[in-house]
């Protein structure tokens, strides 16, 4: 087998190891019947295991694709993506085995699944590097600050099960509103996964040329029905579906073809779940947080974001500036990328400040926990594809 | 100013909140109170003690966490603003009316807005300048607020503590036990195997754990404060140099910014990757075309000798050869050149070829150096060409008169007189690329035969007196950060009564969980009393819920 088939393969291996994991997790908490069983069940143990197991494999993939392709795997979108997936389970290893928690496993393996399959999307072809990443910077700063974004965003599931636990569901209210709102969002990105995993089994591709912002001609492939067509598109292949409106030069038509598309899937998904539970999801999940420790919880939240804080600081700052420092002559440029992760860290300073001096413990941190990761994203996502500047990786 | 003496008889300075020694409280207020504001340890802070005078209120703004918490989330909204379009810096315009139209022809209406406000230059503008500043202001301020008063008064406390200081704080419980003294004994034991630091005094404990971990945020804005420092400094001339060198192949230039060093192009290469560098890059390559490999400037630097000329390159020392690429900067005495943007094939030297018209007879060929023009050019036959005028980048005539758009070699056209053995006095031709122009009718023909091309390279010049000084801010950052993250302040107080009573009291920062877990482990070693939490209500209580683990 060559090096990057068995690479491929050991992520697939701890994709599943993470999915069995969970459902030991789902045991653990169902099945404990007092504080000593709940933080000592053989489910739970049996679930750990299983999660360091996948985190192994997974680190596998990393350095046979790293071994393979000559540099560290986290040059482009798919790379980065599922290293931070990586570093979620790595971080929730040192929290569970900190504070022996199966609720907080409940939740963080089924979003470090959701980034594994959402990075499974883009294109996962092993591309050399470009001069400008051609430094041993890249690893250091790079894995550092994915480390650093996953310790951050563990904070925001423990964020999550203390709302899930402690928002009332049962009666309409702003809190239930933005609640709802956020596991909706989750059910659009398995939406996006989804629709997208369908129409790659089903090989669909369409063919167009454009004139793209420069007023220049170009070409584009579209693996989705084009339901949006790029600036004065002309369709290359025969016999597929006209696009419903023609864009503007500054709007990537691909793109929002394929946000619609996700929109469309995930929406049906979440009515349709609505329809078979009938109640909100998030009344769905509460009573799988019932027996996380509301101040553990809490606590668990903030001091990821004490251990993610200065680990984030290094790598998506100082790392950033000294390399930027080499690379482009000028440690900061305010380029979108650089200027979203100062915003990330000054939310986590104002985060910080709030705790610790004003005192906002309880669901106040909790909705700032779920901000911060809703900025991480952010970063990850938009500011890559939509705000592309120097950093773009897609 | 007057000081406030204890009942213990201790002094403490004006303001103060509770007696630093004992703890006792010393306001109406805290005597009041169930449980005290343990932040600062209720000590005299300035700002939360003098408010008369504009200074006071200027003092107190800056001090204010609220206030340190909204500059700090204005920076971050107006820098989210900025990112929405396009910064002026990525903006290919050179004017400002090429600046609006950019941001008019591709956002529309509120690319107009956005260029009016001066959100396309937001990180310069001057009010996004004044924010950074009060944010430094703030952090300066609210730190000299607290970390004297703190230092003070977690250097003066005593061990025994007054039973009303314990009550009130946060974590609290009394009760009686067989032996006290046993107890605490045994207290003692069990803290010090969990590391605290524990000292006795007539019938009380203090175990302290990583005071250090208080100064953390100081030493955090101290790091922050030094790195806005450097940044300021750079706008001090000499600090810092910027420059762009355009410098073509074969040439040797002086460097701007830095006197007396010169550089030579020895040639500009550009690679992409190719299937043999590795098999697994073959499905991205066809993906997207191609991909960059390198780039590269080979160079010479050279450093003006002693007794040069200042600005000219005849008297220069070799000082060394290097190839700069992207990431790896050329770098002597303070500055680097980096490897940054490059142009090819620009027109170097055209060569012309002289034709008789009637026979159609070659005469010979001669070659223009296009940056440095010769005066005239002699062929083997004895014809002399005088080059009478050049235009380098020549865009048409204009009243008559040839024009050049630019001094770049990009469309050369030139005035020739051909001065031949069968035509002394001379006849003007005007030649271009694919194109000649006579005055009258010439025996002679100068045509266009082939052109030399070379790369250019663009370098940047960069020095940064500042760069170590805010490397030191950021080191500086990260060890208070870590200093006051990574650790907490932990205390506990217990103390012997009357009748084997025993009081036990806790107090820590941050992470209240970790505290209490400690606590159960010497309760449950050495008997103590039970506590509470006043802060968490159904935290403990849950563990014991029985609604919560039946279902
Ligand atoms: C970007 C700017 C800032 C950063 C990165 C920063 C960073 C920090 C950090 C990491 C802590 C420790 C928090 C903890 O351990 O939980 C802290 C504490 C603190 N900061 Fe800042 N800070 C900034 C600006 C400010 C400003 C503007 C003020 C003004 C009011 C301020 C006042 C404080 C105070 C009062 C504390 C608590 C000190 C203590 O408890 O002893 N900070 N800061």
């Amino acid at each position: 087998m060559e090096l990057i088939d068995l690479s491929s393969n050991l992520l697939l291996v701890s994709f599943i190891a993470y999915m069995i994991a969970t459902i030991f997790f789902g045991g653990a908490v169902k099945g404990a019947k007092s504080q000593a069983t709940y933080n000592n069940s053989r489910a739970g143990m049996i679930g750990i295991i299983l999660t360091i197991i996948g985190f192994l494999t997974h680190v596998g993939y990393f350095i046979t694709r790293w071994m393979a392709s000559g540099h560290a795997p986290v040059s482009n979108m798919f790379e980065a993506v599922t290293a931070l997936g990586m570093m979620l389970v790595l971080a929730f290893i040192v929290l569970y085995i900190i504070y022996k928690t199966p609720s907080l496993g409940l939740f963080a393996l089924p979003i470090a699944i959701i980034i594994i399959g959402y990075a499974s999307m883009f294109p996962t072809d092993v591309a050399p590097l470009v001069p400008s990443l051609q430094s041993n910077w890249l690893a250091i700063h790079v894995i550092t600050t994915i480390l650093g974004e996953a310790i951050l965003a563990i904070s925001a599931v423990a964020g999550v099960i203390l709302l899930l636990k402690h928002v009332d569901v049962k009666t309409p209210s702003k809190e239930r509103f933005w609640l709802e709102v956020i596991v909706y969002t989750i059910v659009l990105c398995i939406g996006f996964i989804a629709i997208t995993s369908g129409f790659r089994i089903a090989g669909y591709e369409a063919k167009f040329t454009y004139v793209n912002k420069n007023e220049e001609l170009a070409g584009v492939v579209y693996n989705m029905p084009p339901l949006f067509g790029m600036n004065e598109y002309e369709a290359t292949t025969e016999g597929k579906m006209t696009p419903w409106a023609e864009m503007p030069a500054i709007v990537d038509a691909k793109k929002l073809t394929t946000t619609v598309w996700s929109f469309f899937t995930g929406t049906a998904l979440y009515l349709l779940l609505r329809l078979i539970f009938r109640r909100p999801l998030a009344a769905v999940l509460k009573p799988l947080t019932k027996k996380a420790n509301t101040q553990l919880m809490d606590e668990v939240g903030y001091r990821a974001v004490l251990i993610g804080f200065p680990v984030f600081t290094l790598g998506g700052l100082i790392f950033a500036m000294i390399w930027a420092h080499e690379a482009w002559s000028r440690f900061w440029g305010w380029d979108p990328k650089e200027v979203w992760a100062l915003i990330t860290w000054l939310f986590y300073a104002a985060f910080l400040h709030l705790r610790l001096s004003r005192g906002w413990e309880g669901k106040k941190s909790a909705w700032l926990m779920v901000i911060g990761f809703i900025l991480i994203m952010f970063n990850f996502i938009a500011v890559n594809m939509i705000l592309a500047g120097l950093h773009s990786y897609a | 100013m007057e000081k406030i003496k204890c009942q213990c008889g201790h002094e403490n300075p004006f303001g103060t909140i509770l007696c630093e020694a004992c703890g006792r409280p010393q306001t109406e207020e805290a005597k009041k109170s169930k449980t005290v504001d343990m932040r600062y340890e209720g000590s005299a802070r300035r700002s939360q003690t003098y408010k008369r005078t504009i200074i006071d209120k200027i003092w107190n703004f800056f001090s204010s966490v609220k206030i340190g918490v909204s500059i700090i989330i204005a920076v971050l909204v107006t820098s989210a603003i900025g990112t929405i379009f396009p910064q002026k810096l990525y903006v290919p315009a050179n004017s400002e009316a090429e600046l609006a139209e950019y941001y008019e022809r591709l956002y529309g209406f509120f690319g107009v807005i956005y260029y009016k406000l001066g959100f396309h230059d937001m990180y310069n503008s001057w009010w996004f300048i004044t924010l950074i500043g009060m944010l430094g202001t703030s952090i300066l301020i609210a730190s000299v607020d607290r970390v004297i008063p703190l230092y003070k008064s977690l250097k003066q406390q005593r061990t025994k503590r007054h039973p009303s200081f314990l009550k009130r704080q946060r974590v609290y419980g009394e009760g009686s036990v067989v032996d006290a003294d046993d107890a605490l004994k045994k207290s003692e034991e069990k803290l010090k195997e969990l590391r605290y630091n524990v000292k006795v005094e007539d019938g009380a404990i203090l175990a302290e754990k990583n005071r250090f971990s208080r100064w953390g945020p100081y030493v955090n804005h101290t790091g922050l404060l030094i790195f806005l420092g450097a940044v300021l400094l750079r706008g001090i001339p000499g600090f810092y140099v910027d420059e762009t060198l355009w410098l073509r192949e074969g040439e040797t230039l002086e460097i701007p910014g830095a006197p007396g060093y010169f550089i030579e192009n020895h040639g500009f290469s550009m690679e992409t990757y190719s299937d043999e560098d590795n098999k697994v890059f073959e499905k991205a390559i066809e993906r997207s075309g191609f991909i960059e490999k390198n780039f590269q400037t080979d160079v010479s630097l050279y450093q003006k000798a002693e007794d040069g000329i200042p600005g000219q390159a005849d008297n220069i020392e070799h000082v060394k050869d290097y190839s700069i690429v992207v990431n790896k900067p050329l770098t002597f005495d303070g500055y680097s050149i980096f490897q940054m943007d490059y142009r090819t094939d620009e027109l170097k030297a055209m060569t012309f070829q002289l034709t008789e018209k009637a026979s159609g007879e070659s005469r010979g060929e001669f070659t223009v150096d296009l940056v440095n023009p010769e005066i005239a050019y002699e062929l083997s036959d004895g014809t002399v060409f005088e080059l009478k005028d050049y235009y380098p980048d020549y865009g048409g005539f204009e009243n008559g008169e040839p024009v050049s758009k630019s001094p770049l070699p990009n469309n050369p056209a030139f005035f020739f007189k051909m001065i031949t053995p069968e035509k002394p006095k001379g006849e003007i031709s005007f030649v271009a690329i694919r194109q000649t122009v006579e005055a009258e009718e010439n025996d002679f023909q100068v045509n266009f035969v082939s052109a030399d091309t070379r790369n250019i390279s663009g370098l940047t010049i960069r020095k940064d007196k500042t760069l170590y000084l805010l490397l030191l801010g950021g080191i500086i950052f990260m060890i208070g950060v870590i200093q006051g993250s990574y650790w907490n302040h932990r205390r506990i107080w217990i103390q012997k009564g009357e009748n084997n009573e025993v009081f036990i009291a806790s107090h820590t920062n941050k992470n209240w969980f970790s505290l209490k877990k400690e606590m159960n482990q010497v309760k449950e070693y050495a008997g103590l009393p039970g506590y509470e939490d006043r802060e968490d209500k159904d935290s403990f209580k849950e563990e014991e819920d029985s609604e919560v683990w039946n279902s």
